[in-house]
Protein backbone atom coordinates (compact mmCIF):
# COMPACT_ATOMS: atom_id res chain seq x y z
CA UNK A 1 0.00 0.00 0.00
CA UNK A 2 1.59 3.33 -1.03
CA UNK A 3 2.30 5.87 1.69
CA UNK A 4 -0.41 8.51 2.19
CA UNK A 5 0.92 12.07 2.24
CA UNK A 6 -2.42 13.94 2.34
CA UNK A 7 -5.51 12.46 3.98
CA UNK A 8 -8.71 14.55 3.85
CA UNK A 9 -11.87 13.33 5.62
CA UNK A 10 -15.36 14.85 5.50
CA UNK A 11 -14.19 18.32 4.60
CA UNK A 12 -16.85 21.04 4.69
CA UNK A 13 -16.34 24.67 3.69
CA UNK A 14 -18.91 27.34 2.96
CA UNK A 15 -19.07 31.08 2.36
CA UNK A 16 -22.02 33.19 3.47
CA UNK A 17 -24.20 30.15 4.10
CA UNK A 18 -23.44 28.65 0.70
CA UNK A 19 -21.63 25.28 0.89
CA UNK A 20 -18.65 25.15 -1.49
CA UNK A 21 -17.19 21.86 -0.29
CA UNK A 22 -19.49 19.24 1.21
CA UNK A 23 -18.19 16.04 2.74
CA UNK A 24 -15.04 15.78 0.59
CA UNK A 25 -12.85 12.76 1.35
CA UNK A 26 -9.70 12.03 -0.62
CA UNK A 27 -6.12 10.82 -0.28
CA UNK A 28 -2.91 11.74 -2.04
CA UNK A 29 -0.34 8.96 -2.22
CA UNK A 30 3.41 9.42 -2.30
CA UNK A 31 4.84 10.10 -5.74
CA UNK A 32 1.55 10.43 -7.63
CA UNK A 33 -0.06 13.24 -9.63
CA UNK A 34 -3.68 13.48 -8.47
CA UNK A 35 -5.79 15.63 -10.77
CA UNK A 36 -8.90 17.25 -9.29
CA UNK A 37 -11.30 18.04 -12.11
CA UNK A 38 -14.45 20.05 -11.95
CA UNK A 39 -16.46 22.92 -13.37
CA UNK A 40 -15.66 26.49 -12.38
CA UNK A 41 -17.05 27.09 -8.90
CA UNK A 42 -17.00 23.44 -7.87
CA UNK A 43 -14.62 24.16 -4.97
CA UNK A 44 -11.31 22.95 -6.43
CA UNK A 45 -9.22 26.01 -5.49
CA UNK A 46 -10.92 26.20 -2.07
CA UNK A 47 -9.86 22.57 -1.49
CA UNK A 48 -6.14 23.18 -1.98
CA UNK A 49 -6.25 26.47 -0.06
CA UNK A 50 -7.72 24.56 2.89
CA UNK A 51 -4.82 22.06 2.64
CA UNK A 52 -2.25 24.83 3.25
CA UNK A 53 -4.65 26.69 5.56
CA UNK A 54 -4.91 29.80 3.49
CA UNK A 55 -8.58 29.15 4.27
CA UNK A 56 -9.92 27.52 7.45
CA UNK A 57 -12.36 24.69 6.82
CA UNK A 58 -15.68 24.61 8.66
CA UNK A 59 -15.35 20.95 9.64
CA UNK A 60 -13.45 17.80 8.75
CA UNK A 61 -9.82 16.77 9.07
CA UNK A 62 -6.85 17.44 6.84
CA UNK A 63 -3.70 15.44 7.59
CA UNK A 64 -0.59 16.43 5.68
CA UNK A 65 2.53 14.31 6.25
CA UNK A 66 0.83 12.85 9.37
CA UNK A 67 0.08 16.27 10.87
CA UNK A 68 -3.41 17.66 11.45
CA UNK A 69 -3.21 21.00 9.62
CA UNK A 70 -6.11 22.54 11.54
CA UNK A 71 -4.43 21.85 14.90
CA UNK A 72 -1.09 23.47 14.07
CA UNK A 73 -0.06 26.81 15.56
CA UNK A 74 1.81 29.55 13.66
CA UNK A 75 5.38 28.20 13.89
CA UNK A 76 4.43 24.55 13.32
CA UNK A 77 2.23 25.56 10.37
CA UNK A 78 5.14 27.51 8.92
CA UNK A 79 7.41 24.46 9.27
CA UNK A 80 4.86 22.28 7.44
CA UNK A 81 4.36 24.88 4.70
CA UNK A 82 8.09 24.75 3.96
CA UNK A 83 7.53 21.21 2.66
CA UNK A 84 4.67 22.25 0.35
CA UNK A 85 4.99 24.12 -2.93
CA UNK A 86 1.94 26.05 -4.15
CA UNK A 87 1.68 27.24 -7.76
CA UNK A 88 -0.96 29.98 -7.90
CA UNK A 89 -3.25 30.41 -10.88
CA UNK A 90 -1.93 33.90 -11.57
CA UNK A 91 1.67 32.93 -10.85
CA UNK A 92 1.83 35.46 -7.99
CA UNK A 93 5.36 36.66 -8.80
CA UNK A 94 6.44 39.59 -6.62
CA UNK A 95 6.19 42.64 -8.89
CA UNK A 96 8.88 44.69 -7.15
CA UNK A 97 11.54 41.95 -7.45
CA UNK A 98 13.52 40.61 -10.38
CA UNK A 99 13.19 36.96 -11.40
CA UNK A 100 16.40 36.15 -9.47
CA UNK A 101 15.11 37.92 -6.35
CA UNK A 102 11.77 36.12 -6.66
CA UNK A 103 13.53 32.77 -6.58
CA UNK A 104 15.92 33.80 -3.81
CA UNK A 105 13.05 35.02 -1.61
CA UNK A 106 11.70 31.63 -0.40
CA UNK A 107 15.16 30.06 -0.57
CA UNK A 108 16.66 32.54 1.91
CA UNK A 109 13.83 31.94 4.35
CA UNK A 110 13.39 28.20 4.06
CA UNK A 111 17.00 27.11 3.46
CA UNK A 112 18.85 29.49 5.77
CA UNK A 113 21.89 27.20 5.86
CA UNK A 114 22.76 27.90 2.21
CA UNK A 115 25.53 30.32 1.31
CA UNK A 116 25.07 32.99 -1.38
CA UNK A 117 27.07 30.86 -3.83
CA UNK A 118 24.83 27.85 -3.16
CA UNK A 119 21.72 30.04 -3.57
CA UNK A 120 23.01 31.36 -6.91
CA UNK A 121 23.73 27.81 -8.08
CA UNK A 122 20.29 26.56 -7.05
CA UNK A 123 18.53 29.49 -8.73
CA UNK A 124 20.44 28.95 -11.97
CA UNK A 125 19.69 25.21 -11.83
CA UNK A 126 15.89 25.58 -11.58
CA UNK A 127 15.82 28.39 -14.15
CA UNK A 128 17.71 26.15 -16.56
CA UNK A 129 15.26 23.35 -15.79
CA UNK A 130 12.30 25.54 -16.82
CA UNK A 131 14.22 26.88 -19.81
CA UNK A 132 14.52 30.51 -18.68
CA UNK A 133 18.12 30.87 -17.48
CA UNK A 134 18.50 34.15 -19.43
CA UNK A 135 15.59 35.83 -17.60
CA UNK A 136 17.35 36.26 -14.30
CA UNK A 137 17.49 40.05 -14.26
CA UNK A 138 14.08 40.66 -15.81
CA UNK A 139 11.10 42.03 -13.91
CA UNK A 140 7.84 40.02 -13.97
CA UNK A 141 6.18 42.74 -16.05
CA UNK A 142 8.69 42.04 -18.82
CA UNK A 143 7.66 38.37 -19.08
CA UNK A 144 4.90 36.74 -21.09
CA UNK A 145 2.13 34.77 -19.34
CA UNK A 146 3.77 31.42 -20.09
CA UNK A 147 7.16 32.65 -18.90
CA UNK A 148 5.62 33.97 -15.68
CA UNK A 149 3.98 30.60 -15.03
CA UNK A 150 7.30 28.81 -15.58
CA UNK A 151 9.17 31.23 -13.30
CA UNK A 152 6.46 30.70 -10.66
CA UNK A 153 6.95 26.96 -10.99
CA UNK A 154 10.71 27.49 -10.63
CA UNK A 155 10.12 29.54 -7.48
CA UNK A 156 7.99 26.73 -6.07
CA UNK A 157 10.45 23.89 -6.77
CA UNK A 158 13.59 25.80 -5.79
CA UNK A 159 13.00 24.86 -2.13
CA UNK A 160 12.66 21.09 -2.94
CA UNK A 161 9.12 20.61 -1.66
CA UNK A 162 7.75 17.17 -0.92
CA UNK A 163 4.22 18.09 -2.00
CA UNK A 164 3.18 20.30 -4.91
CA UNK A 165 -0.23 21.96 -5.24
CA UNK A 166 -1.04 23.37 -8.69
CA UNK A 167 -3.96 25.78 -9.00
CA UNK A 168 -5.11 25.76 -12.63
CA UNK A 169 -1.57 25.61 -14.06
CA UNK A 170 -2.62 25.91 -17.72
CA UNK A 171 -5.49 28.40 -17.47
CA UNK A 172 -5.08 31.23 -19.93
CA UNK A 173 -2.31 29.48 -21.85
CA UNK A 174 -2.30 28.60 -25.56
CA UNK A 175 -2.30 24.84 -26.36
CA UNK A 176 1.45 24.72 -27.06
CA UNK A 177 2.37 26.46 -23.79
CA UNK A 178 -0.18 24.31 -21.91
CA UNK A 179 1.57 21.17 -23.19
CA UNK A 180 4.93 22.62 -22.10
CA UNK A 181 3.58 23.31 -18.60
CA UNK A 182 2.08 19.80 -18.39
CA UNK A 183 5.44 18.32 -19.49
CA UNK A 184 7.20 20.41 -16.82
CA UNK A 185 4.79 19.11 -14.17
CA UNK A 186 5.74 15.53 -15.11
CA UNK A 187 9.45 16.39 -15.10
CA UNK A 188 9.09 17.91 -11.62
CA UNK A 189 7.38 14.72 -10.44
CA UNK A 190 10.24 12.57 -11.80
CA UNK A 191 13.19 14.77 -10.85
CA UNK A 192 12.07 16.03 -7.44
CA UNK A 193 9.99 12.94 -6.48
CA UNK A 194 7.06 15.14 -5.52
CA UNK A 195 3.50 14.14 -4.74
CA UNK A 196 1.11 16.57 -6.43
CA UNK A 197 -2.50 17.70 -6.53
CA UNK A 198 -3.32 19.44 -9.82
CA UNK A 199 -6.51 21.49 -9.89
CA UNK A 200 -7.76 22.00 -13.42
CA UNK A 201 -10.70 22.01 -15.76
CA UNK A 202 -8.33 21.51 -18.73
CA UNK A 203 -8.85 17.95 -19.96
CA UNK A 204 -5.63 17.93 -21.97
CA UNK A 205 -3.66 18.88 -18.85
CA UNK A 206 -5.46 16.10 -16.96
CA UNK A 207 -4.66 13.63 -19.74
CA UNK A 208 -1.01 14.68 -19.78
CA UNK A 209 -0.32 14.60 -16.04
CA UNK A 210 -2.80 12.42 -14.12
CA UNK A 211 -1.93 9.18 -12.39
CA UNK A 212 -5.38 9.35 -10.79
CA UNK A 213 -8.37 11.69 -11.19
CA UNK A 214 -11.04 12.91 -8.80
CA UNK A 215 -13.99 14.86 -10.12
CA UNK A 216 -15.75 17.38 -7.89
CA UNK A 217 -19.34 18.30 -8.62
CA UNK A 218 -21.38 20.69 -6.43
CA UNK A 219 -18.72 20.53 -3.74
CA UNK A 220 -18.61 16.74 -3.39
CA UNK A 221 -16.53 13.92 -4.89
CA UNK A 222 -18.48 12.73 -7.94
CA UNK A 223 -16.12 10.06 -9.24
CA UNK A 224 -12.61 8.82 -8.53
CA UNK A 225 -10.44 6.67 -10.76
CA UNK A 226 -7.85 6.50 -13.51
CA UNK A 227 -8.02 8.35 -16.82
CA UNK A 228 -9.47 5.19 -18.42
CA UNK A 229 -12.24 5.07 -15.81
CA UNK A 230 -13.32 8.58 -16.79
CA UNK A 231 -12.92 8.17 -20.54
CA UNK A 232 -14.97 4.96 -20.54
CA UNK A 233 -17.66 6.30 -18.18
CA UNK A 234 -21.22 6.44 -19.54
CA UNK A 235 -22.22 9.15 -17.07
CA UNK A 236 -23.47 12.16 -19.08
CA UNK A 237 -21.75 14.70 -16.77
CA UNK A 238 -18.38 12.91 -17.11
CA UNK A 239 -18.88 12.53 -20.85
CA UNK A 240 -19.50 16.28 -21.17
CA UNK A 241 -15.96 16.85 -19.82
CA UNK A 242 -14.27 14.16 -21.89
CA UNK A 243 -15.99 14.65 -25.25
CA UNK B 1 -68.39 55.98 4.80
CA UNK B 2 -69.02 58.22 7.80
CA UNK B 3 -65.60 59.63 8.78
CA UNK B 4 -67.06 61.10 11.94
CA UNK B 5 -67.75 57.64 13.26
CA UNK B 6 -65.71 57.35 16.48
CA UNK B 7 -64.82 53.70 15.79
CA UNK B 8 -63.41 54.60 12.38
CA UNK B 9 -61.53 57.53 13.94
CA UNK B 10 -59.96 55.19 16.51
CA UNK B 11 -58.98 52.65 13.83
CA UNK B 12 -57.46 55.42 11.67
CA UNK B 13 -55.44 56.81 14.59
CA UNK B 14 -54.21 53.29 15.41
CA UNK B 15 -53.11 52.86 11.79
CA UNK B 16 -51.25 56.20 11.94
CA UNK B 17 -49.56 55.13 15.18
CA UNK B 18 -48.51 51.85 13.57
CA UNK B 19 -47.07 53.70 10.54
CA UNK B 20 -45.22 56.09 12.86
CA UNK B 21 -43.91 53.20 14.98
CA UNK B 22 -42.75 51.34 11.87
CA UNK B 23 -40.86 54.43 10.69
CA UNK B 24 -39.16 54.76 14.08
CA UNK B 25 -38.29 51.05 13.96
CA UNK B 26 -36.75 51.39 10.50
CA UNK B 27 -34.64 54.33 11.65
CA UNK B 28 -33.57 52.43 14.75
CA UNK B 29 -32.67 49.38 12.68
CA UNK B 30 -30.61 51.53 10.30
CA UNK B 31 -28.79 53.25 13.19
CA UNK B 32 -28.15 49.88 14.83
CA UNK B 33 -26.77 48.52 11.55
CA UNK B 34 -24.46 51.53 11.13
CA UNK B 35 -23.29 51.30 14.74
CA UNK B 36 -22.61 47.60 14.33
CA UNK B 37 -20.69 48.29 11.10
CA UNK B 38 -18.61 50.98 12.82
CA UNK B 39 -17.81 48.76 15.81
CA UNK B 40 -16.86 45.84 13.55
CA UNK B 41 -14.55 48.07 11.50
CA UNK B 42 -12.99 49.40 14.70
CA UNK B 43 -12.45 45.82 15.88
CA UNK B 44 -10.77 44.98 12.55
CA UNK B 45 -8.40 47.94 13.00
CA UNK B 46 -7.55 46.83 16.54
CA UNK B 47 -6.93 43.21 15.48
CA UNK B 48 -4.68 44.40 12.65
CA UNK B 49 -2.80 46.71 15.01
CA UNK B 50 -2.31 43.81 17.43
CA UNK B 51 -0.94 41.60 14.64
CA UNK B 52 1.44 44.38 13.52
CA UNK B 53 2.59 44.95 17.09
CA UNK B 54 3.29 41.22 17.60
CA UNK B 55 5.15 40.97 14.29
CA UNK B 56 7.26 44.07 15.11
CA UNK B 57 8.77 42.37 18.15
CA UNK B 58 9.14 38.89 16.64
CA UNK B 59 12.57 37.64 15.54
CA UNK B 60 13.99 37.90 12.00
CA UNK B 61 13.35 41.59 11.42
CA UNK B 62 13.29 42.31 7.67
CA UNK B 63 16.06 44.89 7.69
CA UNK B 64 16.73 44.89 3.95
CA UNK B 65 13.06 45.52 3.13
CA UNK B 66 12.91 48.21 5.86
CA UNK B 67 15.86 50.07 4.27
CA UNK B 68 14.23 49.75 0.84
CA UNK B 69 11.04 51.30 2.19
CA UNK B 70 12.99 54.11 3.86
CA UNK B 71 14.50 54.88 0.45
CA UNK B 72 11.10 54.74 -1.27
CA UNK B 73 9.38 56.91 1.33
CA UNK B 74 12.20 59.31 2.12
CA UNK B 75 14.35 59.87 -0.93
CA UNK B 76 11.64 59.48 -3.54
CA UNK B 77 9.35 62.01 -1.81
CA UNK B 78 12.06 64.70 -1.52
CA UNK B 79 11.31 66.51 -4.81
CA UNK B 80 7.60 66.83 -3.97
CA UNK B 81 8.33 68.01 -0.41
CA UNK B 82 10.92 70.48 -1.69
CA UNK B 83 8.42 72.17 -4.00
CA UNK B 84 5.67 72.10 -1.36
CA UNK B 85 7.95 73.49 1.33
CA UNK B 86 9.21 76.39 -0.75
CA UNK B 87 5.70 77.33 -1.84
CA UNK B 88 4.44 77.09 1.77
CA UNK B 89 7.04 79.57 2.98
CA UNK B 90 6.61 81.84 -0.03
CA UNK B 91 2.82 82.03 0.22
CA UNK B 92 2.83 82.50 4.00
CA UNK B 93 5.29 85.39 3.66
CA UNK B 94 3.43 87.09 0.80
CA UNK B 95 0.10 86.78 2.63
CA UNK B 96 1.40 87.91 6.03
CA UNK B 97 3.66 90.79 5.00
CA UNK B 98 0.96 93.41 4.21
CA UNK B 99 -0.72 92.89 7.63
CA UNK B 100 2.61 93.19 9.44
CA UNK B 101 3.50 96.32 7.45
CA UNK B 102 0.23 97.93 8.66
CA UNK B 103 1.26 97.29 12.26
CA UNK B 104 4.84 98.41 11.59
CA UNK B 105 5.99 94.93 12.59
CA UNK B 106 7.56 93.71 9.37
CA UNK B 107 10.76 92.89 11.27
CA UNK B 108 8.81 90.11 12.99
CA UNK B 109 8.08 88.43 9.64
CA UNK B 110 10.95 85.90 9.73
CA UNK B 111 10.12 84.82 13.28
CA UNK B 112 6.38 84.61 12.62
CA UNK B 113 6.88 82.48 9.51
CA UNK B 114 9.42 80.22 11.22
CA UNK B 115 7.20 79.60 14.25
CA UNK B 116 4.13 78.99 12.04
CA UNK B 117 6.02 76.58 9.82
CA UNK B 118 7.74 74.63 12.57
CA UNK B 119 4.79 74.43 14.96
CA UNK B 120 1.91 73.76 12.63
CA UNK B 121 2.01 74.37 8.90
CA UNK B 122 5.12 72.38 8.17
CA UNK B 123 4.08 69.19 9.99
CA UNK B 124 0.41 69.23 8.97
CA UNK B 125 0.77 70.20 5.31
CA UNK B 126 3.72 67.88 4.80
CA UNK B 127 1.84 65.05 6.51
CA UNK B 128 -1.21 65.65 4.29
CA UNK B 129 1.00 65.57 1.19
CA UNK B 130 2.58 62.33 2.47
CA UNK B 131 -0.87 60.86 3.18
CA UNK B 132 -1.67 61.45 -0.48
CA UNK B 133 1.56 60.16 -1.95
CA UNK B 134 2.77 57.55 0.50
CA UNK B 135 -0.57 56.44 1.96
CA UNK B 136 -2.16 55.93 -1.44
CA UNK B 137 1.00 54.23 -2.74
CA UNK B 138 0.95 51.72 0.11
CA UNK B 139 -2.78 51.14 -0.27
CA UNK B 140 -2.48 50.54 -4.00
CA UNK B 141 0.66 48.38 -3.76
CA UNK B 142 -0.62 46.09 -1.04
CA UNK B 143 -4.10 46.01 -2.58
CA UNK B 144 -2.59 44.96 -5.89
CA UNK B 145 -0.54 42.29 -4.12
CA UNK B 146 -3.71 41.03 -2.43
CA UNK B 147 -5.63 40.82 -5.70
CA UNK B 148 -2.80 38.97 -7.51
CA UNK B 149 -2.33 36.50 -4.59
CA UNK B 150 1.24 37.68 -3.89
CA UNK B 151 0.40 38.00 -0.18
CA UNK B 152 -0.95 34.42 -0.17
CA UNK B 153 2.23 33.28 -1.97
CA UNK B 154 4.32 34.93 0.73
CA UNK B 155 2.29 33.24 3.48
CA UNK B 156 2.59 29.81 1.84
CA UNK B 157 6.38 30.22 1.57
CA UNK B 158 6.48 30.42 5.38
CA UNK B 159 7.05 34.19 5.47
CA UNK B 160 4.91 36.33 7.75
CA UNK B 161 3.48 38.87 5.24
CA UNK B 162 2.64 41.32 8.02
CA UNK B 163 6.25 41.34 9.21
CA UNK B 164 7.64 41.67 5.68
CA UNK B 165 5.12 44.07 4.14
CA UNK B 166 3.41 46.01 6.93
CA UNK B 167 5.91 46.35 9.78
CA UNK B 168 8.65 47.54 7.42
CA UNK B 169 6.39 50.15 5.84
CA UNK B 170 4.90 51.42 9.11
CA UNK B 171 8.35 51.76 10.73
CA UNK B 172 9.82 53.37 7.62
CA UNK B 173 6.96 55.90 7.47
CA UNK B 174 7.29 56.61 11.22
CA UNK B 175 11.00 57.32 10.79
CA UNK B 176 11.10 59.09 7.42
CA UNK B 177 8.04 61.38 7.59
CA UNK B 178 9.41 63.37 10.58
CA UNK B 179 12.67 63.80 8.64
CA UNK B 180 10.68 64.99 5.61
CA UNK B 181 8.79 67.41 7.85
CA UNK B 182 12.03 68.89 9.21
CA UNK B 183 13.30 69.19 5.66
CA UNK B 184 10.06 70.89 4.59
CA UNK B 185 10.42 73.37 7.48
CA UNK B 186 13.93 74.22 6.32
CA UNK B 187 13.04 74.76 2.68
CA UNK B 188 9.91 76.61 3.82
CA UNK B 189 12.03 79.17 5.66
CA UNK B 190 14.17 79.40 2.50
CA UNK B 191 11.02 80.05 0.49
CA UNK B 192 10.02 82.68 3.02
CA UNK B 193 13.36 84.46 2.56
CA UNK B 194 12.73 84.44 -1.20
CA UNK B 195 9.25 85.90 -0.57
CA UNK B 196 10.64 88.59 1.73
CA UNK B 197 13.04 89.64 -1.02
CA UNK B 198 10.22 90.11 -3.54
CA UNK B 199 9.20 93.36 -1.82
CA UNK B 200 12.28 94.14 0.21
CA UNK B 201 15.93 93.40 0.53
CA UNK B 202 16.84 91.07 3.36
CA UNK B 203 20.13 89.27 3.54
CA UNK B 204 20.12 85.52 3.96
CA UNK B 205 22.09 85.59 7.21
CA UNK B 206 19.93 88.31 8.76
CA UNK B 207 16.68 86.60 7.79
CA UNK B 208 17.70 83.22 9.19
CA UNK B 209 19.15 84.61 12.39
CA UNK B 210 15.93 86.57 12.98
CA UNK B 211 13.87 83.48 12.19
CA UNK B 212 15.75 81.19 14.57
CA UNK B 213 15.92 83.75 17.35
CA UNK B 214 12.16 83.31 17.82
CA UNK B 215 12.20 79.50 17.88
CA UNK B 216 12.55 77.63 21.14
CA UNK B 217 12.37 74.01 22.25
CA UNK B 218 8.72 74.52 23.20
CA UNK B 219 8.03 75.12 19.47
CA UNK B 220 10.26 72.39 18.20
CA UNK B 221 9.77 69.36 20.47
CA UNK B 222 5.93 69.04 20.31
CA UNK B 223 6.08 69.39 16.52
CA UNK B 224 8.69 66.65 16.21
CA UNK B 225 6.78 64.34 18.56
CA UNK B 226 3.50 64.72 16.69
CA UNK B 227 5.25 64.18 13.36
CA UNK B 228 6.21 60.66 14.52
CA UNK B 229 2.51 60.00 15.18
CA UNK B 230 1.66 61.40 11.73
CA UNK B 231 4.14 58.99 10.15
CA UNK B 232 2.81 56.02 12.12
CA UNK B 233 -0.80 56.83 11.25
CA UNK B 234 -0.08 57.28 7.53
CA UNK B 235 1.90 54.00 7.36
CA UNK B 236 -0.66 52.04 9.36
CA UNK B 237 -3.74 53.24 7.49
CA UNK B 238 -2.11 52.82 4.07
CA UNK B 239 -1.09 49.26 4.92
CA UNK B 240 -4.42 48.38 6.55
CA UNK B 241 -6.47 49.52 3.56
CA UNK B 242 -4.24 47.72 1.08
CA UNK B 243 -3.85 44.51 3.07
CA UNK B 244 -7.63 44.27 3.55
CA UNK B 245 -8.59 45.14 -0.02
CA UNK B 246 -11.22 43.02 -1.69
CA UNK B 247 -10.54 40.54 -4.44
CA UNK B 248 -11.38 42.59 -7.54
CA UNK B 249 -9.28 45.19 -9.36
CA UNK B 250 -11.80 47.89 -8.40
CA UNK B 251 -10.87 47.27 -4.78
CA UNK B 252 -7.28 48.41 -5.46
CA UNK B 253 -8.50 51.87 -6.38
CA UNK B 254 -10.89 51.88 -3.44
CA UNK B 255 -8.06 50.89 -1.09
CA UNK B 256 -5.80 53.69 -2.38
CA UNK B 257 -8.55 56.29 -2.20
CA UNK B 258 -9.79 55.34 1.26
CA UNK B 259 -6.18 55.20 2.54
CA UNK B 260 -5.70 58.85 1.56
CA UNK B 261 -9.03 59.99 3.00
CA UNK B 262 -8.69 58.14 6.30
CA UNK B 263 -4.99 59.01 6.78
CA UNK B 264 -5.66 62.71 6.06
CA UNK B 265 -8.56 62.75 8.51
CA UNK B 266 -6.50 61.07 11.22
CA UNK B 267 -3.62 63.50 10.68
CA UNK B 268 -6.03 66.37 11.43
CA UNK B 269 -7.44 64.57 14.48
CA UNK B 270 -3.97 63.71 15.84
CA UNK B 271 -2.98 67.35 15.32
CA UNK B 272 -6.03 68.49 17.27
CA UNK B 273 -5.16 66.16 20.17
CA UNK B 274 -1.50 67.24 20.05
CA UNK B 275 -2.45 70.92 20.16
CA UNK B 276 -4.68 70.34 23.19
CA UNK B 277 -1.91 68.47 25.03
CA UNK B 278 0.67 71.13 24.16
CA UNK B 279 -1.70 73.84 25.34
CA UNK B 280 -2.10 72.12 28.71
CA UNK B 281 1.66 71.85 29.26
Amino acid sequence: MPETVIDIKDLHKGFGGQAVLANVTLKLYKGENLVVLGKSGSGKSVLIKCIVRLLDCDSGTINVLDQDVNALDGEALGTLRKKIGFLFQSGALYDSMTVKENLEFPLRRIRKELSQAEIDEKVMSVLTHVGLSDSMDKMPSQLSGGMRKRISLARTIVVDPQIMLYDEPTTGMDPVTSDEISALINEVQKKYKTSSIIITHDIECARGTANRIIMLHEGAVYLEGTLETFEQSADPFIKSFFK
Amino acid sequence: MNNNNPVIKIIASLADTKKHTLRISEKTIEKTRLTKQFLMELAEYCLFAAAVFRATFSRDFEFREFMRQCFQIGYKTLPLISVTGIIMGLVLTIQSRPALVNFGAVSLLPGMVAVSLIREMGPVITALICAGKIGSGMGAELGSMKVTEQIDAMEVSATNPIRFLVVTRVLAATLMIPILILYADGVGILGSWAGANLKGDVSFVLFFSQAFSHIGFHDFIPAVVKSFFFGGVIGFIGCYKGYNAGRGTESVGTAANSAVVMASLLVIIVDLIAVQITDMM
